[in-house]
């Protein structure tokens, strides 16, 4: 173990919730709960840039009475890199969600395993 | 005993290969029976109990696996540098020469939305287009074969009065609020993104009080598809343009403004109004694609 653990906390405590997401996306069987899980790490994901970029004691990245300066502000790299996976979890939660749908309106159920074995079924007649 | 008599006599008259087969056959049907049931146990079995116990093996390994990767993670995350300290490798010279130089070029007070529309345009056109194909995806997936009217309207959600009486309220100034920080973005926090969840939410709002027969007199399919093609159109023309001249040495013609004001920075007020219109036309016709089927 390297010295940083508890100074790092920001990123200890994402890295835990990358953990439960990642759990809850192999241990729930329900669809709807692996994007809920998916969402989690996601999250994790922006917590953990949005601490990189800090710097203690300095402001946001927004130019006060023309000082610019590297000295006054954080780290502008993150937030943008933030912005990009909030984008894209979005736009990935809306396509699974909708396939979902479609995968309840064929099976009338969210049970990943009850819908597979469904599909087997249906594969083998 | 009148069996064997039976057996005798057919014997007698020559004709045993019945007795033969009388014999055999019970014989034969314990072992017929004996395989059944192996085969019978071996599919009650992995009925019942190897899903069972498959499920808890994948559970274990599952946990197992979890857990190391959090272990991993965390030790990883024990050698990282300090947080919060200016000497990390993370603060290098890129984000210095963004702060440095980043009001002198692009003319936006807020650095991350000057690096975001101007520096790294092209990641932002690319994000859009994320949310438009996901737009694309969503409706090609959640379309209806066209119905009556009567039935779309029939999933319209009922005219509640207190929800139709704080809408009425409250919807101008979620609008307001959203073009605000559209407009703003480039001299306070904020942006197209932020500004168009808002304006998104606030026509989510007025769908759901006021029913869908009254928003489709506004938002069609065609004003949304619309909206989306010319955002997009303008934003890569724009933003093409503005690389080209840029790449070359050439002037670009477009002036920088005073820092500050509302009319400054360039390319970057317009492209936030693109990409503000793109995120509203896509947050709502994600709901809408959702409830009814159709925008």
């Amino acid at each position: 173990m390297g010295p940083n653990l508890l100074s790092n906390y920001f990123e200890t405590a994402s890295m835990i919730l990358f953990g439960i997401g990642f759990t809850t996306l192999f241990l729930q069987p329900n669809l709807i709960k692996k994007v809920i899980g998916l969402n989690i790490m996601d999250s994790a994901v922006y917590l953990f840039l949005a601490a990189k970029g800090y710097i203690d004691g300095r402001l946001a990245p927004i130019v006060v009475n023309g000082v610019t300066d590297m000295e006054a502000y954080i780290n502008p790299i993150p937030s943008g890199l933030v912005l990009t996976g909030i984008v894209v979890s979005v736009s990935v939660t809306a396509v699974s969600l909708s396939l979902i749908q479609k995968l309840y309106k064929e099976y009338h159920t969210l049970d990943m395993d009850e819908i597979l074995t469904k599909a087997n079924k249906e594969a083998e007649r | 005993m009148s069996r064997i008599k039976d057996a005798l006599k057919k014997f007698a008259d020559g004709d045993f290969i019945i007795t033969t087969k009388r014999k055999k056959n019970p014989r034969r049907r314990p072992s017929t029976h004996h395989e059944a049931t192996l085969k019978e146990r071996y599919v009650v079995w992995h009925e019942e109990k190897a899903r069972s116990f498959f499920k808890g093996m994948y559970i274990s390994a599952s946990v197992f696996v979890c857990l190391t990767l959090i272990g991993i993670l965390l030790i990883t995350v024990s050698f990282l540098p300090p947080f919060g300290n200016p000497s990390n490798p993370v603060n290098n010279e890129v984000s210095e020469r963004y702060i440095e130089k980043g009001l002198e070029e692009t003319g936006a007070v807020n650095i991350v939305s000057g690096m975001i529309l101007d520096y790294r345009a092209f990641d932002t056109f690319g994000e859009s287009h994320v949310l438009f194909t996901a737009a694309t995806g969503v409706m090609l997936l959640m379309r209806k074969k066209k119905k009556g009217k009567e039935e779309t309207d029939k999933f319209s959600p009922r005219r509640d009065p207190i929800v139709k009486n704080v809408a009425k309220y409250i919807i101008p100034f979620l609008l307001v609020f959203g073009i605000y920080i559209v407009l703003n973005g480039h001299i306070s926090p904020g942006g197209g993104f932020s500004g168009g969840a808002i304006m998104g939410a606030s026509l989510i709002l007025y769908s759901s009080a006021y029913g869908y027969r009254k928003i489709n007199k506004i938002i069609t399919e065609k004003f949304v598809k619309r909206v989306t093609f010319v955002s997009l159109l303008f934003y890569a023309c724009a933003k093409g343009y503005s690389f080209f001249t840029g790449a070359n040495h050439l002037p670009s013609g477009i002036p920088l403004g005073e820092p500050g004001a509302i009319l400054s920075s360039g390319l970057i007020l317009p492209l936030n109004i693109c990409v503000g219109l793109i995120v509203t036309c896509t947050m709502y016709s994600f709901y809408s694609l959702f409830t009814k089927g159709e925008i």
